[in-house]
């Protein structure tokens, strides 16, 4: 709070010495997700030299951003994990889809290299849940003609905080694994049957580098900027896809928005022959009656903004921008549900 | 006339004595109060923050009770929480790392203060004070990178090979060669208590008074006798002191053992696979806890606050028979 008055009597300051800025000039304060922190760093700035408007944002997980824009600190919240419309209704909240991204697996087997081991959904819940336990078993040789892997034990590396990616990661498990979904369930932080725990992506990521015969996952951006060897996996329309911006953006343009009541749909296993499986969505929380209205449609004009201009960026940190017609139902379900 | 008014008999100079000896009592009675009060302050932020960690633990007592210390459950989507995995491992890591740490600080400090040659006492004892102030992420970070490969690949195939077969203490070892998980974990911790521990039996050693060791060795001792029953039955109340200040902080370390401890909260009897602590549990969850998930964080804080305790009380009880002891020889 106490920092966000200062930015905030910084940015009038500067905007009147400087006189750049138009007379509006506000501070606009969000947290929550710590997934969309690095797109929404590179928007805010974008956005304060376009219009002069500052974003403070918060990364302190989603959870945190829940926690806050319940409590009325912040003027919108961020979370990886959609509110459902009841609980929505009981806070007085709208929700809407800011931005796309994805989990990967991700391998450390001698001689395979990225995209060319392939899973199915159900192959990787039996290998998370320790059913499968050596690279050579005939369920696993069964998807990939072709390639031989040794009798090398499987070690299972999973996120040790509570995280959106694990979020997204056991939910698309549950979706195809009934087995799974009784035994560990969905969460940003689940009960794993097997495995070791990583803290944060760089955690896993090291592990998996480190310890030969190991699996995990991270988010397509980590494991794209760090080289490593990713897996293709089998969709919901049994093609066997390779994780990149285009599978992202099928999985998010092929999902059902249309009938999703204020936007609560997990896109993971979405139909369409060229979706990739596990595709998240970033969601951002404001009132529906906002008490300073001032805030909360400087919150709207960002998020119009950084639809409209923002997709090179996002793009360009491996963020899958989101698909017009998603724009459009989202700024109808603005005028709609926002009052203003 | 003159007990009527015996300050006006007084000489000038005697009035003004008594008038300071005044004003010094007045600031002696602010110094004192100033002294309580900081005494004061540390115990009650001390019982404060175990009581808002109590406080904050109360929905999740009233839901699991007692039973809570001592389920093997860790179960955040079907909400159930038991601290026993957390404890043990907490326990043990602590443990492994007091092992390795007590015998080599207890080195470190014999050489500087008997073996080491003047010129060379400064630098190593500095050394070993800046290993304290390393941030503990900086552990972590070089445990992950450097140590757990080396652990992977040459420690722990080494002690499943040979210790591993060994009766009762063979499944402490055995295990995928993985690199992280208890022991790695302890060893590193082993490594930032040592500054600490070192530190204070190296103050301690230096108090023995030289004619108490040049007796003995104008006896005859050799540097183990002196050491062994001059130095250490002379310093044993600090070294344990000293020892169990290592314990504590090894106990709530966080961060490094987060990295290599391997974040599983299950029960393994392996030193070589993963498993957790309270403080590493809680800081991987805290940040997407809500509700009773939270509460069970903050009652496990609570747990670590209560166990830490009960090491130090048992320390001073342990001290306390010592001494007693030696006063009935």
């Amino acid at each position: 709070m106490l920092t966000s008055i200062k930015t905030r009597f910084v940015a009038v300051g500067l905007a009147t010495v400087l006189g750049a800025a138009s007379a509006q000039a506000a501070d606009i304060t969000g947290a929550g997700a710590t997934f969309i922190y690095p797109i929404l760093s590179k928007w805010s700035d974008s956005y304060n030299n376009a219009t002069g408007n500052k974003i403070n944002y918060q990364s302190i997980g989603s959870g945190g951003g829940i926690t806050q824009i319940k409590a009325g600190t912040v003027s919108f919240g961020s979370s990886d994990k959609p509110l459902t419309p009841q609980e929505l209704d009981e806070a007085g909240l709208a929700q809407f889809p800011s931005v796309i991204g994805g989990v990967v697996p991700v391998v450390n087997v001698e001689g395979v290299e990225a995209g060319k081991l392939k899973f199915t959904g159900p192959l990787l819940a039996d290998i998370y849940q320790g059913k499968i336990k050596k690279w050579n078993d005939p369920a696993i040789a069964q998807v990939n003609p072709g390639v031989t892997l040794a009798d090398a034990n499987i070690t299972v590396v999973h996120r040790s905080d509570g995280s959106g990616t694990t979020f997204n990661f056991t939910n698309y498990l549950s979706k195809v694994s009934p087995e799974w979904k009784s035994k560990a369930g969905e969460g940003t932080t689940v009960s794993w049957p097997v495995g070791v725990g990583g803290k944060g992506n760089e955690g896993v990521a090291a592990y998996v580098k480190q310890i030969k015969g190991s699996i995990g996952y991270v988010e397509l951006a980590y494991a794209l900027q760090n080289k490593m060897t990713y897996t293709a996996l089998q969709n919901s329309a049994g093609q066997f896809v390779l994780p990149s911006l285009a599978s992202f953006q099928a999985a998010a343009a092929s999902a059902d928005w249309k009938n999703a009541k204020d936007f609560h749909l997990v896109i993971t296993n979405a139909p369409g022959e060229n979706s990739w499986p596990i595709t998240a969505t970033n969601f951002i929380l404001v009132y529906k009656q906002p008490k300073d209205s001032a805030a909360a449609k400087s919150v709207l004009d960002f998020f119009k903004w950084a639809y409209e201009n923002g997709a090179k960026q996002a793009e360009e940190l491996d963020y899958v921008p989101l698909p017009k017609s998603l724009v459009e139902q989202i700024e109808a379900y603005w005028q709609a549900e926002v009052k203003l | 006339m003159a007990a009527s008014s015996p300050a006006a008999a007084l000489p000038a100079a005697v009035i003004d004595a008594s008038r300071r000896a005044e004003r010094d009592a007045r600031a002696d009675k602010l110094f004192r109060g100033l002294l309580a009060a900081a005494g004061i302050f540390v115990l009650v932020t001390l019982i404060g923050i175990a009581l808002s960690m109590l406080w904050g633990g109360r929905e999740a007592l009233a839901q699991f009770g007692i039973g809570f210390f001592f389920s093997a459950e860790w179960d955040p989507v079907n909400q159930k929480f038991g601290a026993l995995i957390p404890i043990y491992g907490t326990l043990v890591s602590a443990l492994i790392a007091m092992l390795i740490a007590v015998p080599v600080s207890f080195g470190i400090a014999l050489f500087l203060t008997e073996i080491a040659p003047n010129w060379l006492r400064g630098p190593v004892a500095s050394a070993i004070e800046l290993l304290a102030g390393i941030p503990s992420i900086i552990y972590g970070m070089w445990g992950l990178f450097v140590f757990v490969p080396l652990v992977g690949e040459h420690v722990a195939p080494w002690l499943n090979d040979h210790l591993g077969s060994w009766p009762l203490i063979g499944p402490l070892f055995t295990g995928p060669p993985l690199g992280i998980g208890m022991l790695t974990a302890g060893f590193v911790l082993a490594i930032m208590v040592i500054p600490f521990i070192s530190s204070v039996m190296r103050e301690v050693f230096l108090t023995v008074p030289t004619r108490l060791k040049e007796s003995a060795y104008a006896l005859g001792s050799t540097k183990w006798e002196v050491v062994w029953d001059i130095v250490l039955p002379y310093t044993r109340t600090a070294v344990v002191g000293g020892v169990f200040l290592g314990f504590g902080r090894a106990l709530g370390e966080t961060m490094a053992v987060a990295y290599l401890v391997g974040n599983s909260v299950k029960f393994t009897p392996s030193l070589l696979e993963p498993s957790t602590t309270i403080a590493a549990l809680i800081a991987n969850d805290f940040n997407e806890s809500t509700g009773l998930h939270r509460s069970s964080l903050l009652l496990l804080g609570f747990v670590l606050f209560v166990v830490t305790f009960i090491v130090l009380a048992a320390a001073r009880l342990m001290l306390l028979r010592l001494s007693r002891k030696e006063g009935n020889a």
